[in-house]
Order: C-alpha cells, then structure tokens, then sequence
C-alpha cells in the first residue's frame, strides 16, 4: 500500500533482519542448518536465491562485492548478481579477489587466499550431506543432532567398493569444528582444504530449501575419509594453458570436435592477474589478446 | 573366575517387561504382558493376526512408549536399566549395537539402493569403524556365514532374491554382536524351501553366538524349531506360557489346542 519503492538492496529491512538473524545463529552454531523464511527473489531457485539473500542482508555501502560462477566473473549467472547488487544497492563491484569485502561465489572459492574481515557467500542446492542416503528430514535431523554420522561414511564406502577410490569429486562432505557434518555446496573437492581454518567468514544461503549456514572464521573443517584411503585433492594434471599455474584448479575446454583440448584455471581473476604480471601459459607465448584463435 | 562372572551374570535376566499394556484408543492391542528373558534364550511370541504380537514387538524394543509397565534391560555393563528412561541418543545407540531388528520385509531393515557390503558395514562405520580394509572383510566374513555368495558383496539388495535379502538383513545386525535379536515374521513371505535353509542358518548363528531372541511368529513350525519357550497371545493377553515342546505338544488353553491342531499335516 505505502511500501516505499525503494529499499537498499532490494530485500526490506524486516526481512534482512529475519534473514541476519538466521546467519547470528549459523555462526554460532558451526556447520548447523539454519531454517528462514526464504523470500522470492526477481531470479529462478537454482541461480543462487539463497546466496543472493544472505549478500542482500549482509551488505553496507561501503562494501566491495564480487560475484563469481564456476571461479568466473564473467559468465552470466556472476555479471547478473553482480549487476543486480550495483543497480539495487549502487555499491562497488570489483573483479580482484583481495579488493573484495564480500564474495559471493557458486561451486568454487577463489584461488588468492583470502584475508580477515572479507566474507564468502555461498550458492546453495542441496544443503543436507545425508539427503541421498536417508530421505526423512525427520530422520537427518535427529541424526544431525545426536551426531550419528556412520552413514556418510557408507556413501564413501559405496564410491570406493565401485571405483576404488572415494569418486566424490564436489559436494565432498566435511566436519565442521568437530561436531557437524556439512555439504560444502557443490564446490570441488580441490577447494575443500582451503574451508579450514579460513580467516574469511564463510556462509551458506540455500534459497528453495531455505537453509543458512555457516563456518565462522579460524573454524576447523575437516574432510571425511577412510584411514586406508584419505582425503585427496584432485586437479587435472596439467599447466594452466594461459598462465601456466601448476597450483590452481583447472577448467577442460574442448576446443575442437577431433579430441583437441586445453586446460585453463577456473578462477579468471587468478589467471589474468598471473598473466599481467609476465606469467604465459603454453597456449599463450604472446600476449593472449593479440591471439587469433583459427 | 571369568567363567564364573560369566555364569553369575547369566542366572539374571537380560530384559524384563513388567505388566506392559497398550492401547491405541479405545482398543487395546496389548494387556498386562510380563515375562522375563534370559541370556541365550529364545522366545516365540505367537499367535494370530490382530493378537497384538507386533505391538508388544515394539514396545518391547522401545519403539512404542506402553501406556502402562515397563521394559528394563541390562546393558553391556552389567546394570539393568528401564529404557523409558534411557535418553534417545542412548537408546538409539543400544539399537544399532546390542540389539537386532529383524524386519518382515527386508526393505525396511536394508538400504536397498547401496552395496550388500555397505549394509553390513553400516552399523560398524555408525560406531566409529574408519578402515575401509577391515570394513570390507568383515563384511565379506558376515556375507560368508550367511551363505551369501562373496562375489556379490558389491550388488545392491534389490537385485538379491527374497531368501538372500533376508539372510543379509540378518548379517547387518549380527555384525556388531548383539546379544539380543528381534525378529517379527522373518520367514514370512518366503516359499518354503527357502523358509527352512533360513531357519536352520538362525539356529545355527543363536546358538553359536549366545544370542537371546524374541520371535514373533504366525507360524508354529518356526516356533518349534528355533525357540525354547513360547507365549501364545490372544487379544492382546498372553494366555498360555511354557516350553516349547510342552505348549506345542500338550497345548492346555483350547486357543492353543486350535492352533496347534491348525496345522495342515504334512
């Protein structure tokens, strides 16, 4: 009726309160699922709705905001959020990892390790680590509370009695502070050893299944595994193509349809800074705007 | 010395009901049922459909909360404990290591959708199991004594027969040694060939094992060969207790001598 047209970053305060009361008690309780009353947001559940409102709740004026989708900044989901949060709350946007004060980021985190005072975001599909084992809610909650995780070892039992190894590439689930298990979102496993002990704040928006949670900074994040077959990162074994990082987590990019491939860092913001200060990947000898792809 | 603890802790019960009664409004599904249970033993609760055998399945394994008694167990330490009084992590805990939980249908006990391997080993990952290795055998010894072909330790359930998925429920809660089974119609639904290969394996692993039993049963042939004691039920009531070859042969209540002589001759 009288609602005013325009609200700082788009949600109402009313609802960024619900919302940052919700991420109070995620941070206080580690690894914890969160419930709150999920708003409908001007984007479809899959594109980050639960990301978007903790961001929404979360911002200030002053803050520096950087949206990332699979490491890049570029693609349309990342320049859509970004967009999105320059037009409805006018605050900086930034491409640069250590310029940022929030990030927030759908399956991966960003390669420059992060500082103190800077928070990432996380998209969130599924955010129960038991969902495809035990369908109850009922029942994962109870087990959540009474700390009975022998099942998410079953799930890695299963990917080592069909692969011979734990297969579980993403969504690897990790123990937060020793106490409850969570689905790290689907980032690769590759990044899991960077939640541990991360001086950034790290929270977790599930929009459709509307859940928040959260790993608050210096928490320890432990990968499960088994002690005959530990927790290993997985990277593909190559240079990256433009830049040649050999420590970063790479993207397969067909190039052609006779086998021809290359391997090129999934964080951009990585890659380009690695670039600009004279480091060249195998695909990029010369400068790697001048290069005609033919 | 050791033997003699052991002989000592066997002359106490290891689970008591103690006049349990349940209703489901004004229905009452179960009536002043008391009894005691001893280590090793095993008991056959039968009677016919409707007579309140699973009821007093489940209050007896705290499923259900009695509207009146109470069922104490003694647990791996020696102390004797009501379980409505357990806390539900407790309880819960007890469930997946000193107890069984047969089910009818093995869909309920199993998880049809993972390995055979990883149904066994579940309940060993739940209580802090973290070697694959060791998981595996174990898995493939339980597999083994079940007479479950090794081969397929890597097949899910769905794909087992209904003898196989039976026999492997019954490894999945054998795995952590439990001393006390619950088992409510496991023959059911399975044609008898199979019904007697089970049969004769449970024998063969309650006794080997020490296991007390409580079996729940339509099937007086099941009762005959397993358990060394029966309760017959009959609205709710236990109306005849004794030894199984004793009520079997010389039923004394005519609801028994009805049973019994139920059986279609062979």
């Amino acid at each position: 009726m009288n609602a005013p047209a325009y609200n700082f970053a788009y949600l109402d305060e009313q609802t960024k309160r619900m919302i940052r009361r919700a991420i109070l008690k995620a941070i206080a309780i580690p690894g914890y699922q969160v419930p709150f009353a999920s708003r409908e947001m001007p984007m479809p559940y899959g594109w980050g709705t639960g990301g978007v409102q903790v961001t929404a709740a979360i911002l200030g004026p002053n803050d520096v905001l950087k949206v990332i989708d699979q490491g890049s900044d570029d693609t349309t989901n990342a320049i859509s959020i970004r967009k999105f949060f320059a037009k409805t709350a006018g605050v900086a946007t930034t491409t640069a990892t250590a310029d940022a004060t929030v990030i927030q980021t759908r399956h991966r985190i960003p390669e420059a390790p992060l500082h103190g005072g800077q928070v990432l975001v996380y998209q969130v599909p599924i955010p129960e680590p038991l969902r495809f084992l035990e369908p109850r809610e009922t029942e994962t909650r109870r087990m959540h509370a009474l700390g009975e995780y022998g099942l998410i070892h079953v799930k890695l039992y299963e990917d080592i009695a069909r692969f011979g190894h734990i297969a579980t590439s993403y969504a690897y689930p990790v123990k937060v502070n020793a106490r409850y298990v969570m689905d790290p979102s689907p980032t690769p496993k590759f990044d899991n050893p960077k939640m541990d002990n991360c001086p950034a704040l790290q929270l977790f928006g599930a929009g459709r299944e509307k859940r928040i949670y959260a790993i608050p900074p210096h928490t320890s994040v432990l990968s499960l595994d088994f002690e005959d077959h530990p927790f290993t990162r997985y990277r593909f074994d190559a240079p990256c193509a433009l830049c040649g990082a050999e420590d970063s987590y790479l993207d397969e990019i067909v190039t052609d349809d006779r086998g021809g491939r290359m391997f090129v860092c999934s964080d951009t913001d990585y890659c380009e800074t690695r670039q600009s200060s004279g480091h060249r990947g195998s695909e990029n000898a010369a400068p790697h705007k001048e290069r005609a792809h033919g | 010395m050791a033997e003699n603890q052991d002989a000592a802790a066997d002359d106490q019960p290891l689970l008591i009901a103690d006049r349990l009664s349940k209703a489901y409004g004004r229905l009452t599904a179960c009536r002043d049922v008391s009894f005691a249970l001893y280590p090793g033993e095993v008991l056959a609760i039968v009677g016919e459909s409707g007579s309140g055998k699973t009821t007093l399945l489940q209050l007896l394994s705290a499923q259900l909360v009695p509207n009146a008694g109470c069922v104490s167990y003694r647990m791996r330490d020696g102390v004797t404990r009501d379980l409505a009084a357990l806390g539900e992590a407790e309880r819960r805990f007890l469930f997946r290591t000193d107890w069984g939980y047969v089910h009818q249908d093995p869909a309920q006990g199993l998880r049809m959708a993972v390995s055979a391997g990883a149904n066994v080993g579940e309940r060993l990952m739940a209580v802090g199991w973290n070697h694959y290795g060791r998981i595996r055998d174990t898995a493939s010894s339980w597999l083994e004594r079940v007479e479950i072909d090794v081969g397929r330790i890597d097949d899910a359930p769905r794909t087992y027969s209904g003898g196989m998925r039976q026999r492997l429920q019954i490894a999945r809660n054998l795995v952590t040694e439990p001393r006390l089974v619950f088992m409510d119609e496991p023959t059911g639904g399975l044609d008898v060939s199979v019904q007697a290969r089970l049969l004769d394996l449970m024998r063969n692993l309650v006794s080997e094992l020490g296991l007390a039993a409580i079996v729940v049963t339509h099937d007086l042939a099941v009762a005959r060969l397993l358990s060394h004691r029966v309760m017959v039920m009959k609205g709710g009531r236990v109306i005849e207790t004794g030894l199984t070859d004793q009520v079997l042969d010389d039923p004394r209540e005519p609801y028994t001598q009805l049973l019994v002589s139920s059986i279609l001759p062979a």
